[in-house]
């Protein structure tokens, strides 16, 4: 599978009694941004670490650029980037950049991508120092520099104020618009919504929606307002065709899906005017990713 | 903003300059390291001159020819076990092993750039102990090679020791056996105080501590006393290859 940046297949991973990695399958296309969504502790720190080579699976088959995981002529050609530490503490950021420079043929100028990254004034700042978002940059930086073909990132945005999320997601494009295929692991649905070229939302180890941004939230539109809060629903729904939906989450908030049509709005807005009331932000709004994936994940704490 | 050109270009450096680049990381760590400098350079200076000058000692010949010897076993301890379980201690439980195994730098380049640091280290405690102890009128005997290849054995054998604490216990467990068996060793192994100022009875214990043996080889080679001290390089070789076998079986990066 030449187009392939990352294959897996049947990957099961487990830790003691637990299974983190069910039977999971997962396919990210070169020059593609591929953004692997779940819940905490739904196996996508797992399954990345594995594709990295830090961990080895129980069962199932990984390619990644069609080699084994482990396999030591992958390391010039991956970038990574941990969710967190991975410096020594008392490194520079400067120093520590142009060592990770110094294990590669044709590297960044490290100079140059610590600026890009808003980081040159802290070129000497030992890595304690660096504030958690600083530090996040610092990972980022040191993944890119070796111009590698396939980039790992998770959780790229964790703990970013939004200048600099926005700093990491110019660099995830570019380095998409360069021909690098990215593979990230994220919370932030909007982040995925807007980067990626392909979305993977795992739960419980398992793959349950992949497709892109559109095709996950659909064509399926819905109609939201604002009005006091317990309306009887159940009229409103007799009155609309079959299949729609309505419901109240939270207090006060009403969303009503279905055939989102001028004949629905119409059935809707007769029905308020009978009872007498006002709406507020009425809106014919498409499903978000954070729709979806509450949808499938569920919305209890884990 | 800066432009950069990110279009994949991949490849590995050559690997002696990834060797090099990762030593030379690891002595600028060790040098700007505080608590390491106390262990390597200026415990080691203050106990030549102290014990040099002060008349604790009672040995034959003048005191600093008993101490200089010791010193210089010392300062390879510090630095191949003391000074490199605590700094790998530390990369380990912050993820800095994990991340440079993400890197084109192999296990066995790792391995190098450590074992470089560790001699480049000792080279320059060498240097100035031994400019210390010339000062204090040290007049040393013997051959320096032989001296050398006791130094040599004496580093595999503490760095293997050393890694396999760093690569075992936590790193807070390192930091506190690592310097507890920095003071044992010195205080049991001939570095200040001779060996025979020790009960009969647990003197052969005590002679085959790898430091007593590394102290007592280079003692006897640079005081001219005696051949080739064989029972000393056997006791730090087998030290060796137990320990770096041991460390090599049990390390774990993460």
């Amino acid at each position: 599978m030449e187009d392939a940046a990352v294959e897996v297949r049947d990957l099961v991973k487990r830790y003691g009694r637990v299974t983190a990695v069910d039977h999971l399958d997962l396919r990210c296309r070169r020059g593609e941004v591929t953004a692997v969504l779940g819940p905490n502790g739904a196996g996508k720190t797992s399954t990345i670490e594995i594709c990295e080579g830090f961990r080895t699976a129980d069962s199932g088959s990984v390619r990644v650029l069609g080699r084994a995981p482990e396999d030591p002529e992958l390391k010039p050609r991956i970038g990574i980037m941990l969710q967190s530490g991975g410096v020594p503490q008392a490194a520079r950021a400067g120093e520590w950049l142009r060592l990770v420079s110094r294990f590669h043929a044709h590297p960044l100028d490290p100079a140059a991508l610590l600026d890009r990254l808003g980081l040159a004034d802290h070129a000497r700042t030992p890595y304690r120092r660096l504030s958690g978002g600083q530090q996040q940059r610092l990972g980022l930086a040191a993944a890119v520099i070796g111009r590698p073909e396939l980039v790992f990132l998770d959780e790229p945005t964790a703990g970013l104020d939004p200048q600099a999320r926005h700093a990491c997601w110019d660099m995830v494009r570019e380095l998409r618009a360069a021909g690098v295929s990215v593979v990230l692991t994220t919370h932030h649905m909007d982040e995925a919504e807007k980067l990626s070229d392909h979305v993977v939302i795992i739960d419980r180890g398992r793959v349950v929606a992949e497709g892109s941004p559109a095709e996950l939230t659909g064509a399926e539109r819905q109609l939201r307002f604002r009005a006091r809060p317990g309306l009887n629903l159940d009229e409103v729904l007799s009155a609309l065709p079959p299949g729609s939906a309505a419901k109240e989450s939270p207090a006060g908030h009403y969303i009503i899906e279905g055939q989102v049509d001028p004949s629905l709005l119409a059935t809707v807005t007769a029905w308020c005017a009978t009872e007498g009331v006002t709406t507020e932000d009425l809106s014919i709004e498409r499903r978000t990713l954070e729709d979806v994936f509450l949808e499938l994940t569920g919305r209890e704490l884990r | 903003m800066t432009t950069l050109d990110l279009s994949p270009a991949p490849g590995a450096a050559p690997l002696a300059q990834m060797v090099l680049a990762q030593a030379g990381a690891e002595i600028r760590a060790t040098l700007r390291n505080g608590e390491q400098l106390l262990l390597t350079l200026i415990i080691p200076i203050l106990l030549l001159v102290g014990f040099s000058k002060a008349p604790f000692l009672d040995v034959e010949g003048p005191r600093v020819d008993f101490v200089a010897p010791g010193v210089l076993a010392l300062a390879v301890l510090s630095t191949a076990f003391t000074g490199q379980a605590i700094a790998t201690g530390f990369e380990r439980r912050y993820g800095v092993l994990k991340r440079l195994g993400a890197t084109p730098l192999s296990r066995t380049g790792l391995m190098l750039a450590k074992t470089a640091a560790v001699i480049v280290v000792e080279l320059l405690q060498i240097v100035v102990l031994v400019l210390v102890a010339l000062a204090l009128g040290w007049s040393p005997h013997g051959n320096p090679l032989t001296v050398a290849l006791l130094v040599i054995l004496g580093t595999a054998a503490f760095s293997g020791l050393g890694l396999l604490m760093a690569g075992t216990l936590r790193a807070e467990a390192t930091l506190a056996g690592a310097n507890l068996v920095y003071l044992l060793l010195l205080a049991l192994g001939g570095v200040v105080l001779p060996v025979s100022a020790f009960p009969e009875s647990i003197r052969p214990l005590l002679e085959i501590l790898p430091i007593t043996a590394l102290t007592d080889g280079v003692r006897s080679v640079l005081t001219g006393v005696g051949g080739f001290p064989m029972g000393a390089a056997l006791v730090l070789l087998s030290w060796a290859v137990l320990a770096l076998a041991a460390a090599a079986r049990w390390f774990r990066w993460e």
